[in-house]
């Protein structure tokens, strides 16, 4: 048997408190249960999008219980790029890597998440795709938050604002300062009945941005 | 045993005593109850809270005036955290504010445990205040321009420079207190506290007149209750300080007065950003700043005074 597994899951759930820890620390980040409580459900927690520290802000809000099912869905290309970030990428956070890059892929990123999803995993989700860096609070969602409503609507599908973090570390910065974050969880959106996938997108947009708090929180 | 000791475990034996009582009385208000009551629960929150912060405190204390610097270091840090996250600033701040997080605050309280007295009353309101608007306009940012730096600079007044005056006791030269000034810190904490508590109650009792009528609940006869309590306790516990009984009274009155015009100031601060509370991090209390908004003002007029106090006998 191969001793290095139990090593890195050790080196992993390390490596996976101390982020906790730091975010708490420097930001004192916590969760605004607004529209739902934390719970075992299956859900996809979908969430704006405006630096790299948005995913381990989510991640480290959630109750341990719920954090240890929960796996973010992010870019292969960034998260294979080194052996350090494939640690991270792989075995911290046991992100469900998908190929960004609809030329080059191979595998159709929706196998995967369904996977994932099947095998009772809860999702951290951004579906603006890239990093937003303009002025405009959000930018269009693309299809992959409808065509999971659509493949498995007992799913919960959780609008999740992450407040503030941009100004823990504007782009261009190198020092994060510490400034209080707090995540927002909103109330749940669901597919109605015979809804189009430009309708569901927009609504599930407006619903994730009505929890924006603004400039100053 | 040293005397110093002595005094700090007998000091946190009495308070440990009144919370005991507290925390019974609670759990009786909880047992009488068949489904769990909001008043009852945050009653007990706050006592949860208030046990940490003396157990924390009698700690430092104990182990001396490093661990009490620490201590005070660390709830400046949160405390200019809660100040900055809601105060103006644009991205060109941020090496300014990173700054003052970084350097600034660390430096002051490193000074503060030197004791280097000159340097750590000129540090912040000198070098500070004309050092960071130059960090600020070399970004090149004009935009809001002095509200941006003077919100900076306020808010490292408040939380470092003012809050850094409680820890600063220690380093009173009292030559009648050999060792015991640090006894000063508790009996400043415990009289503004107290002082704020009997506000909060007598006022919701027998208050009718407010201070500032759209602004607080805070009621003239409420503060007086306060500041009355605030100089009771603080006669009854002249024994800790280098003060006579008469002193001990008026000082403490000055600090509880003190103490609740910072309560005004920063909860207008705190209504201009339209918030409740600063922060969620000392349960059933809000934040640092909630907690510390009056000790913060009280700190340095009680520093003041106690030197003059000493000048002067």
């Amino acid at each position: 048997m191969d001793v290095r597994r139990p090593l890195l899951r050790l080196a992993a759930r390390i490596a996976g408190q101390t982020i906790v820890l730091f975010a708490r620390a420097i930001t004192a980040v916590h969760a605004d249960w607004r529209g739902v409580g934390p719970s075992a459900r299956q859900r996809v927690y979908f969430a704006n999008h405006v630096s790299n520290a948005d995913m381990p802000m989510i991640w480290s809000v959630l109750p341990n219980a719920m954090r240890l099912r929960t796996r973010p869905v992010a870019a292969a290309d960034y998260w294979l790029q080194s052996p350090w970030r494939a640690f991270a990428g792989r075995d911290v956070f046991r992100a469900v890597l998908i190929d960004r890059r609809p030329e080059a892929r191979i595998d159709d990123p929706m196998v995967a998440i369904l996977e994932a999803l099947d095998q009772g995993a809860s999702l951290i989700l951004f579906p603006e795709g890239l990093r937003n860096q303009g002025p405009e609070p959000l930018k269009p969602f693309k299809a992959g938050l409808f065509n999971i409503a659509e493949a498995r609507p007992d799913v919960e599908l959780v609008p999740t604002w992450i407040a503030n973090l941009n100004a823990v570390m504007p782009k261009g910065e190198v020092i994060p300062l510490p400034l209080m974050c707090r995540v927002i969880f909103g109330d749940p959106v669901a597919r109605r009945p015979d809804e189009g996938r430009a309708d569901f997108l927009t609504r599930a947009a407006a619903a994730l941005l009505a929890l924006n708090p603004g400039e100053r929180a | 045993m040293s005397p110093l000791l002595r005094d700090i475990l007998f000091l946190a034996l009495g308070v440990g005593l009144v919370l005991l009582a507290l925390t019974l009385v609670g759990e009786r208000l909880r047992a009488r109850r068949t489904a769990p009551n909001a008043a009852v629960e945050v009653f007990m929150t706050r006592i949860d809270s208030w046990w940490a912060m003396v157990i924390l405190f009698t700690l430092a204390l104990i182990l001396g005036r490093w661990a009490v610097v620490l201590l005070f270091a660390v709830a400046s840090f949160a405390a200019l955290r809660e100040f900055y996250t809601y105060s103006s600033r644009s991205k060109a701040d941020h090496l300014s504010l990173a700054l003052a997080f970084y350097i600034i605050l660390p430096a002051q309280f490193l000074f503060i445990a030197l004791e280097w007295d000159r340097l750590a009353g000129v540090f912040i309101p000198v070098y500070a205040f004309l050092l960071l608007p130059l960090v600020s306009v070399l970004r090149g940012s004009h935009e809001r321009f002095l509200s941006r730096v003077s919100e900076t600079q306020w808010g490292l007044m408040i939380c470092v420079f003012c809050l850094g005056h409680i820890p600063a006791l220690m380093g009173l030269d009292l030559p009648e207190t050999d060792g015991h000034a640090s006894l000063l810190i508790a009996f400043l904490v415990l009289v503004v506290q107290t002082g704020d508590l009997v506000d909060f109650y007598a006022g919701r009792r027998i208050g009718r007149r407010r201070i500032v009528p759209d602004l607080s609940p805070k009621t003239w006869e409420g503060a007086g209750c306060g500041v009355l309590a605030a100089a009771v306790l603080g006669l009854a516990l002249f024994w800790i300080t280098p003060f006579g009984p008469l002193a001990a009274f008026v000082m403490a009155a000055l600090a509880s007065i003190s103490g609740q015009a910072g309560n005004l100031v920063l909860r207008a601060i705190k209504r201009d950003r339209g918030l409740r509370d600063w922060s969620h991090l000392i349960p059933g209390q809000g934040g640092f700043l909630d907690q510390l908004d009056s000790v913060i003002f009280a700190a340095p007029a009680f520093f003041h005074l106690t030197r003059l106090w000493w000048l002067a006998t």
